[in-house]
């Protein structure tokens, strides 16, 4: 069994698109994991059912018991989020900027100072138009801990995988090169970087290649939009080369991507000319390089 | 003011409106951009201008004094972040995993973990004229973005006095950075594209913004391709429609170059005067 993770660096380069359109492809033989938890789209391709729900709880903010609290001020001294606010000589916490740490708890002499743990979000296991299954989930809103449920998202993909023997896990990733990004890398074999030939496009595409490096993972590229600036396409073909990454495919700038999506179809149900063609031909070589 | 401008889903725009309304902006009056996506800063490739100053920024986490530690292993209990990990004969920090509470070091009873400065990012300030940008940069590895976001603000906040308009340009998504990017902010822009993506996470981003009870409107960006429910959406919600930006492969072209879209298409410089006089009338600039 594979995982095969897909991300960008940066947002809007065609990413969940494109792995919908995989996921098509791959049918019963992968299991889908959304792990843009705090802007998943995915499921509006792919249109699971929900049908298994779970609360996800990750992740503590402090509460002040008032008829506990002696008044000391020790919470507000300690804190170092400024979380803990005291007007007229009543504390209370601001939920917002609490972190979750528990050192206000650990100090407090008289113990009026809880740590609840916090539901941040649910999670799915659903099936999805080709009857494979997908595991997604929705982070509430403004959560943290965003890297937590990716790893929650992954690890149900992977025993469902597991279970079946089924050949490939694919997976949607986040933009950006922070938690959820590095918590969809853990335990990868395979990344896929899809990017544009625009000079934030290759940028942001240099800076997730670093990270992906720090894991040792064997990573390929798709240029999306290539024809909007071929110099840069050529710059960013170069630096495949030159870091060993494979070149997967291009595709042109297209708006049947847009249309597609527009009537919740991936570009594999849309379109019979050249887009489909570039995603078959772009499939059957990441099965041979993950092979 | 300060303005900060988000979007829920990645690739919208957020960049583009920022560094096109600094720009405009500031052809009148002072401006501070502060490019709050410090996961990746890009509006540094559309608004050069001579570099000020580069400062690097540091988080506290503590550091492991072997002679002093009596392996009670107190500081692994207090940190909820499982950053601090004591083994048989070491304690074990990682860094990236610190949140920076201070609680393990604080309450050792031997003081063998005092705090020390770790490098997780920077931030450079630039001039051009009336704008004043400034960037905050992660470095590649560290997972947490919110500190840096706040040093940024805190950046703004200390060199420039608090009467000059404000724009931020924020990460994408939901959840903690895009929180920190817009909490302190008076008014927040959305921009979408109108697709079902676009909208879907448009409608996430707004729920965001009421639960912080910010003001908020909303731009189109891309308008002509998929269809007219965002902005049926924002009729039925009564949120304000500040603007529709065209959709032009040319735009796109003179995007990847690094091209400042009012500086060489007049009709999308159309469209951004009339978001800025747009934002007149709601109050949101002089």
């Amino acid at each position: 069994m594979k995982e095969i993770v897909v991300i960008s660096g940066k947002g809007g380069t065609g990413k969940t698109s494109i792995t919908a359109a995989f996921a098509m492809l791959a049918g019963t033989r992968a299991v889908i994991a959304d792990c843009d938890v705090d802007a998943a789209d995915m499921h509006l391709l792919l249109q699971p059912d929900f049908a298994h729900s779970e609360d996800f709880y990750s992740g503590f903010k402090a509460e002040i018991n008032q008829e506990l609290c002696t008044k000391c001020g020790k919470c507000k001294q300690v804190c170092r989020f400024d979380a803990v606010h005291e007007i007229d000589n009543l504390y209370s916490i601001i939920n917002l900027d609490c972190e979750g740490c528990g050192y206000c708890a650990e100090i407090c002499p008289v113990k009026a100072i809880q740590m609840v743990e916090q539901n941040v979000g649910k999670w799915y296991i659903s099936k999805i138009k080709n009857n494979a299954q997908m595991v997604h989930a929705r982070l509430g809103i403004g959560a943290d801990n965003s890297g937590k449920l990716v790893a929650k998202v992954k690890k149900e993909a992977k025993n469902i995988a597991q279970e079946a023997s089924k050949d490939f896990i694919l997976v949607d990733g986040s933009p950006g090169i922070g938690c959820p990004v590095v918590s969809s890398l853990s335990g990868a074999d395979y990344v896929i970087i899809v990017t544009e030939p625009t000079l934030p496009g290759f940028h942001d595409m240099q800076r997730v290649f670093e990270l992906i490096q720090n894991f040792h993972l064997s990573a390929g590229c798709i240029i999306n939009k290539y024809d909007v600036n071929e110099a840069i396409s050529e710059k960013i073909k170069s630096f495949c080369k030159k870091n060993s990454i494979d070149i997967i495919s291009y595709f042109p700038y297209d708006e049947t991507f847009t249309q597609a999506m527009t009537q919740g179809k991936t570009i594999v149900e849309f379109d019979d000319g050249n887009l489909k063609k570039i995603l078959v031909d772009s499939w059957k070589k990441i099965k041979l390089l993950t092979d | 003011m300060k303005i900060s401008i988000a979007s829920g889903k990645g690739g919208t725009g957020k960049t583009t409106l920022a560094t096109n309304l600094a720009y405009l902006l500031s052809q009148k009056s002072s401006v501070i951009l502060a490019d709050l996506d410090v996961e990746e800063p890009n509006s540094g490739f559309f608004i050069k201008g001579k570099e000020i100053q580069e400062k690097k920024v540091f988080k506290m986490i503590p550091e492991w004094d072997k002679e002093k530690c009596i392996l009670c292993g107190n500081c692994q209990r207090v940190c909820k972040f499982n950053a601090v990990i004591k083994l048989w004969e070491e304690v074990l920090v990682f860094n990236q995993l610190c949140h920076s509470c201070y609680a393990c070091s604080e309450l050792c009873p031997q003081n063998a973990l005092p705090m020390k400065s770790y490098e997780v990012g920077k931030i450079t300030e630039f001039e051009q004229n009336n704008l004043h940008f400034v960037e905050g940069k992660l470095n590649v590895g560290e997972e947490q973005a919110v500190p840096l976001i706040k040093e940024t603000i805190d950046f703004t906040n200390h060199n420039y006095s608090s009467d000059i308009l404000r724009i931020f340009d924020a990460p994408p998504g939901t959840s903690c950075p895009v929180i920190e990017a817009t909490k302190d902010a008076d008014y927040i822009i959305l921009i979408t594209e109108p697709t079902p993506f676009g909208l879907h996470d448009m409608k996430l981003a707004v729920e965001v913004m009421r639960e912080l009870k910010k003001d908020f409107g909303v731009v189109i960006n891309r308008y002509g391709i998929g269809n007219d429910d965002a902005i049926k959406y924002c009729e039925d919600e009564k949120i304000p429609l500040l603007g529709k930006i065209p959709n032009m492969k040319k735009a796109a072209e003179a995007y990847a170059k690094g091209e400042l879209l009012s500086e060489v298409l007049p009709e999308i410089r159309n469209a951004f005067e009339s978001i800025i006089e747009n934002l007149r009338t709601w109050d949101v600039l002089l």
